[in-house]
């Protein structure tokens, strides 16, 4: 499939701390920050103009879903724009405690772990075609998820029993299965639960929930657009020629704990092949699909030579990747701060860096500080975040962005969800956009042109 | 910690120079001095997001788990 849509769902984390003399759970903190979208969107769960969904989720975590997005570059763009909107949402709340009395500072993490063993997700979603069977699919990514933490993990100070590692995810040691349809209990890397919101007869989405939130553009980016790229490869049957994995949850561990790149992951025939020696052989299956299937893609090719550059460095020097690769830059951080003061590993304030890497603030989070200090490499730039938080991509998410600010405009009472668009009255009426892909529609064009109309 | 990239082999380098190894002995003395000043400015952005009482807040960060 050549075209797909991708998304991104993101759970934040929440702190608040009490200036005054109250202090609040951090679950109230949450609750208040979506009592103003409860307001505004009758419920807890709202889409926006800009095609994406934003609501309380399990655990009180504040979740964003970006829309449906034509390519890596736009789900990158558009889930910085959700850190916006979160980040307003927070600060707005912000001044209505402090006007009650409960003056504080909430702060926002895009991180997947807290310091007590408790995880919450960045979660990907490929739409692909229901021709295959699902299963093998499934099974031929594998390998791929478990191995891509080499430049897609975020880093994190662990800590074990025999005391604190750096390791290149934060979500690894959160996973217990390969393929399931569980997600809080047993969360496993693909979660196959078949809720394609999309045509069922021709789609499904593929619903990857292993995945570190990233904050390097670089990362996100390329986590995003090799992924695209393998599936392309696997859809077409063309993909490496490997055995399943012996155990993808040990391998998923082992990957996460060996920072070389270079220790081996078994597979069920007992071979073992290095992580980095993994992601190229993936490297190797999407450049022979290219080069027979699709030449004439340039983004095709400039995402595999990014991976190219990527895997190489890693091999040679991954300390060479402090500007774009999450665990590296974490890592360099980190060292810094330990060679300065004398902190062992396992030092608070090694913790507090490790999570305060991934502050949103767009002022005053260390994030925000090392673009603004050209620290880190971005790919995108601010006007373009600024205007993903009101602007749909061009997909079914452009449909629901203009229904809903024409329903907005013109005061009529709507609801939607990621297929339907419904008008409420005078006489109720729905619409079904069952392919993600497309962003005309004679029927929703028509529904946009019955709300401008006077009523009465 | 697991992996050679860790420890005593800490190949913090300038940019400029990211595609030739660098070790600690032979590097330029221009090359240490931009090494320097690139270390004190990430702890000068490390240490003005840090000045909570970390102990305190690491202990309080506590969230229930999600998907």
């Amino acid at each position: 499939m050549r075209r797909r849509v991708i998304g991104l769902e993101t759970e934040y984390g929440l702190s608040f701390t009490a200036t005054g003399r109250r202090a609040l759970a951090v679950e109230d903190v949450a609750r208040r920050m979506f009592r103003d979208v409860v307001t505004w969107g009758r419920s807890s769960n709202v889409f926006l103009e800009n095609g994406a969904r934003l609501y309380l989720d399990v655990g009180s975590h504040p979740e964003y879903a970006t829309p449906e997005c034509p390519s890596a570059r736009e789900a990158l763009v558009h889930e910085r724009a959700g850190d916006r909107i979160v980040h307003d949402l927070a600060r707005r709340t912000e001044e209505a405690l402090a006007g009650e009395g409960l003056a504080g500072r909430i702060r926002v993490f895009r991180n997947n772990t807290d310091f007590s063993g408790n995880s919450y997700g960045s979660h990907e979603n490929y739409l692909v075609q229901r021709d295959g069977p699902f299963q093998p699919l499934a099974d031929a990514l594998l390998p791929f998820l478990v191995t891509r933490q080499v430049f897609a993990g975020a880093g994190k100070v662990l800590r074990t029993a025999t005391g604190a590692v750096y390791v290149l995810s934060q979500r690894a040691e959160h996973i217990w299965e390969g393929v399931s349809s569980a997600t809080t209990r047993s969360r496993p890397i693909i979660n196959s639960r078949d809720e394609p919101h999309a045509d069922i007869d021709r789609y499904r989405r593929l619903h990857v929930i292993v995945g570190d939130s990233n904050m390097s553009d670089t990362a996100t980016w390329l986590r995003l657009a090799t992924c695209e790229l393998v599936l392309r490869t696997l859809e077409a049957g063309v993909g490496p020629d490997l055995p399943p994995l012996d155990s993808p949850t040990r391998a998923i561990r082992e990957v996460s704990r060996d920072l070389t790149g270079h220790g081996p992951v078994r597979f069920a025939d007992g071979q073992d092949v290095p992580a980095l020696d993994v992601q190229v052989r993936y490297l190797e299956a999407v450049e022979r699909f290219l080069a027979t299937e699709q030449p004439d893609d340039p983004d095709a090719a400039h995402v595999v030579a990014e991976w190219r550059r990527v895997l190489t460095a890693l091999a040679t020097d991954p300390m060479t990747l402090d500007r774009e690769v999450d665990w590296v830059v974490k890592l360099r951080l980190i060292r810094a701060l330990q060679d300065r003061d004398g902190l062992a590993l396992d030092d608070p304030r090694v913790a507090l860096l490790d999570l305060a890497y991934h502050d949103i603030d767009p002022d005053t989070g260390l994030q925000a500080r090392l673009r603004a200090g050209g620290r880190v490499r971005t790919l995108i730039d601010e006007p373009a975040v600024r205007r993903a938080q009101d602007h749909p991509p061009a997909t079914r998410a452009a449909l629901r962005g203009a229904f809903l600010r024409a329903a907005r405009q013109h005061g009529h009472d709507v609801t939607v969800d990621w297929v339907h668009l419904k008008r409420n009255g005078p006489v109720p009426r729905t619409i079904a956009c069952k392919d993600p892909l497309v962003c005309e529609d004679a029927r929703v064009a028509q529904a946009l042109e019955e709300m401008a109309l006077p009523t009465g | 910690m697991a992996g050679g990239a860790d420890g005593q082999e800490r190949a913090e380098r300038p940019r400029q120079d990211a595609a030739e190894p660098v070790s600690g002995e032979t590097a330029a003395p221009a090359a240490d001095r931009e090494l320097l000043d690139d270390v004190d400015g990430l702890l000068d952005e490390i240490d003005a997001v840090l000045e909570t009482n970390a102990e305190e807040f690491v202990r309080g960060y506590v969230q229930k788990g999600g998907q």
